[in-house]
């Protein structure tokens, strides 16, 4: 785990807030609202992007709202991605998302500042 | 939800936790040095501050706020206790009690008296308060404690840190950590957070909806730790909650790390960046742990130091006893006990409609339907005993509450006495309970007041100086005996002669046993104290004592030895509404005998002129009970003596006829009979007819004197013939 920590606070130092300029990379596009009640479905779509080879990247600026279980889904592929030593960069994260991450203190840690 | 239902929970809650707190008040006097009735004290105090707050009660948390700070102080031993201390604690939790009652009552705001008596309790309390309060600023500022050098010391970290990981099932329950979180921030400044996220090894397998999050808080407050804690209250059961309050000792940090399922060193990472430890500070406390080579927590504890063995033994016994009362709550429910009254009334006039199935059935000599009434009795029979039980209480409660009683008593009086209880797990109708215990509390302080000499005169009589009051309770054939007892002075048998003479309830020189002797003790205006104090000896009270209790249809005795102690007897039935009855016929009358004063029944034959028949050898003393009701002599050819018994005495009832057992429901005589001797209540048949309910301990006591006083019997006739067109159900007493 504390390996993943470290992992982290790299791949936040090595990019800039606003993501990577280089190479193109499939972007994901979540759109609404992060929440309990379409965890189940995002999970799918997360674990889904994360098992092709190419980089990628998450769009947030569209999320509408964020909760517990939107955030854990976040962490979570932020876990597979570097447990893979894939590229995940989470893109212009919306004013909702921001503001959750900030209150956690995960904004860091998730690469989204 | 209703409030209203809530609040109500919450009154009789706090009255529970209430009368824990007193009681381990009691007991924390004789052993002070208990930290687990300490604690249990301060747990009291707390949870009733804790529940005051959600509902607003402003007042009661202010006050048991104070209570608890002393509480806390004691707890940590820098005060010491005292018996001024706890008589102060007792006052308080006295008067936290009556603010309680006041929002029972629908006061839910403080009125002018009892903001006067909690101003002069505070008052006194802050005194004990500014004690602890100095003395933990001294600690946390100036010095650590004694020994308190590495591990065991303090943490220089100036905030609350909070520790959290949230349930499994948090989300899927409807709550969500982050307005929780959100929460927190109004109470006070997050100054640092860490989230952990920890699904296992089962990173991709993992339930969306499951909640696998954990946080480290740093927290700047100046809420105390209630007021934090409450913030988690809705999750508390599913979630891990450690909240240390600042300058907690970093053995706290260790024993967190510890609790938590995440590996040490990332923990400890954690916990120095929120800022809560220092890394050195953790460092030395961890090395300590690891070279102590995965011995438990609460060894490393006891070999710093910091706890003694006996601390974590009674915190592992309070565990398993916290488990054990949970299991047990759930098994057990709240029931308004009017609900219950309906249901044993209920059951009451069950009985009479079966009685009275049974004798059509066999009047109608049709065989089916007696064999259906018959096994339709069985069953009534048990839903009774069944009914009856559920409103069985334990006596438990009413003897703990005089261990207040003999506490305060005995420090007004200057004496000191120790209650023993006997017992207290035997059951009685709640009825009865709540009947019996003013008529208790009366023989009580009696005992503490009369029955024990004072420490000068028990030690110059050879005796402890403290003296002991015992309370015992025990069942015996149908009733309950419950004992109240003294290894006082005795009662002085000659000087209730001679007041007894003066007063003209004997005549002088008249040879009377020590059962008679001490009887008198229960007549009116009988007091052998030549000092009246503000407790008793005023000469009214035996008396009512005694009355009370027939009024119940029991018995009360006295035996007692001069230097050795007094013991008074009183003997109640189980329960006031239902009982086994036996019939018996007096011409066209019939009566009914409670059927467990019975012993047997035997035909009548008596020693020629005189009242006593030799039953197997021995003489047995009757009464006929046609005299006693003033009824002209029997036409019968055959009469029967039914033999009882009450309080060890036999006594002989002659009858015309047996009837046989019935199961009586007891319906109150009215009042313009209540002057009625040797009838206790009346009942009615299967036919519909009304029986009367002998008093048998009064017969028996009857046949004590020696002549019958007819007088009543017109009385009775006339009861008999009126109850006999009473026109509604009447209800039984219950």
């Amino acid at each position: 785990m504390s390996a993943a920590d470290a992992a982290a606070q790299d791949s936040c130092d090595d990019s800039p807030p606003s993501g990577p300029p280089h190479s193109p990379a499939p972007i994901l596009a979540i759109e609404g609202e992060m929440t309990i009640y379409r965890a189940a479905d995002l999970k799918k779509a997360l674990i889904g992007a994360l098992a092709a080879d190419a980089p990628i990247r998450v769009d947030l600026s569209r999320v509408t709202e964020l909760d517990t279980a939107g955030v854990q889904l976040l962490v979570l592929a932020r876990h597979i991605a570097d447990d893979r030593k894939k590229e995940l960069v989470f893109l212009a994260p919306s004013e909702a998302v921001r503001a959750v991450l900030q209150l956690l203190n995960l904004d860091r840690q998730l690469g989204t500042r | 939800m209703n409030l209203d239902s809530v609040l109500l929970t919450f009154i009789a809650e706090s009255r529970e936790v209430l009368h824990e707190m007193e009681n381990r008040l009691l007991a924390v006097e004789s052993s002070p040095g208990d930290s687990e009735t300490l604690n249990a004290i301060f747990r009291a105090a707390h949870t009733v501050k804790g529940s005051a707050g959600l509902f607003d009660l402003d007042h009661i948390v202010t006050f048991t706020h104070v209570v608890e700070t002393v509480l806390d102080g004691l707890r940590k031993g820098e005060l010491t206790v005292s018996k001024d201390l706890v008589a102060l604690l007792l006052e308080s939790c006295d008067h936290v009690r009556s603010l309680i009652d006041a929002v029972a009552e629908g006061r839910r705001e403080e009125d002018a008296d009892s903001r006067a008596a909690a101003a002069g309790l505070l008052e006194r309390l802050r005194r004990y308060a500014a004690a602890p309060e100095a003395a933990t600023r001294v600690r946390s500022s100036v010095d650590r404690p004694p020994g308190g050098a590495g591990p065991a010391g303090v943490v220089d970290g100036s905030h609350w840190h909070i520790s959290v990981r949230f349930g499994r099932d948090l989300l899927r329950n409807g709550m969500d950590p982050l307005s929780l979180i959100g929460y927190l921030g109004r109470l006070g400044t997050i100054k640092r957070i860490e989230t952990l996220f920890d699904a296992g090894g089962l990173v991709e397998e993992m339930d969306p909806e499951s909640c696998y999050l954990g946080v480290e808080i740093a927290f700047e407050s100046g809420a105390d730790k209630s007021t934090i804690e409450r913030a988690f209250e809705f999750v508390r059961d599913e979630c891990r909650i450690s909240i240390l309050p600042p300058h907690s000792r970093v053995i706290e940090y260790v024993r967190l790390i510890e609790d938590l399922p995440e590996e040490p060193s990332r923990l400890g990472q954690i916990l120095t960046r929120c800022g809560s430890v220092t890394a050195h500070e953790l460092e030395t406390a961890l090395r300590m742990q690891s070279s102590a080579s995965a011995a438990p927590i609460g060894t490393i504890l006891v070999q710093q130091g910091a706890v003694a063995p006996a601390v974590v033994e009674a915190a592992l016994a309070r565990q398993a006893r916290l488990r054990d009362a949970k299991a047990q709550e759930g098994r057990s429910i709240r029931i308004d006990a009017d609900k219950l009254d309906r249901l044993i009334n209920l059951v009451g006039e069950l009985i009479i409609s079966a009685a009275r199935a049974d004798l059509v059935g066999r009047r109608t000599r049709n065989v089916e339907l007696q064999e259906c009434t018959s096994s339709l009795s069985g069953l009534v029979q048990e839903v009774r005993d069944t009914a009856l039980q559920l409103r069985m209480v334990k006596i438990a409660a009413t003897f703990n509450r005089f261990q207040r009683v003999v506490h305060d008593v005995a420090r007004e009086l200057g004496k000191d006495i120790a209650l023993e209880i006997a017992g207290e797990e035997t059951e009685l109708d709640k009825t009865v309970v709540e009947k019996i215990s003013d008529p208790l509390m009366h023989l009580v302080r009696n005992a503490i007041d009369h029955g024990i000499e004072s420490a000068e005169r028990r030690v110059a009589a050879g005796k402890s100086a403290r003296g002991t009051v015992s309370l015992n309770a025990y069942h015996d054939s149908g009733s309950i005996i419950i004992e109240v007892s003294d290894d006082g002075g005795g009662i002085n048998r000659d000087r209730i002669v001679a007041k007894a003479v003066e007063r003209g309830l004997i005549e002088p020189g008249r040879t009377l046993s020590d059962r008679d002797v001490f009887a008198l003790v229960f007549e009116p205006g009988l007091s052998t104290v030549e000092q009246v104090t503000n407790l008793s000896g005023r000469g009214v009270g035996m008396d009512v004592v005694k009355r009370n209790i027939e009024a119940l249809r029991g018995a009360v005795e006295i035996a007692s030895e001069e230097g050795v102690g007094t013991a008074v007897t009183v003997r109640l039935p189980l329960t006031l509404a239902i009982i086994n009855g036996f019939l018996v016929g007096l011409g066209d009358s019939v009566f009914v005998i409670p059927l467990e004063t019975i012993d047997e029944c035997l035909e009548f034959t008596a020693e020629p002129g005189h009242d006593y028949t030799n039953v197997r050898g021995q003489a047995l003393p009757f009464v006929r009970l046609r005299e006693v009701f003033g009824l002209p002599p029997t036409t019968a050819r055959r009469e029967s003596i039914v033999v009882v018994n009450s309080l060890g005495r036999r006594a002989g009832i002659v009858v015309d006829t047996l009837l046989g057992e019935f199961q009586t429901v007891i319906k109150p005589l009215g009042t313009i009979f209540s002057h009625l001797r040797f009838v206790s209540g009346s009942t009615i048949l299967g036919n519909g007819n009304v029986a009367l309910i002998l008093d048998a301990a009064g017969l028996i006591q009857h046949v004590g004197h020696a002549t019958a006083t007819p007088s009543t019997g017109h009385d009775v006739a006339a009861a008999s013939r009126a109850t006999t067109r009473l026109p509604e159900p009447v209800r039984p007493s219950t």
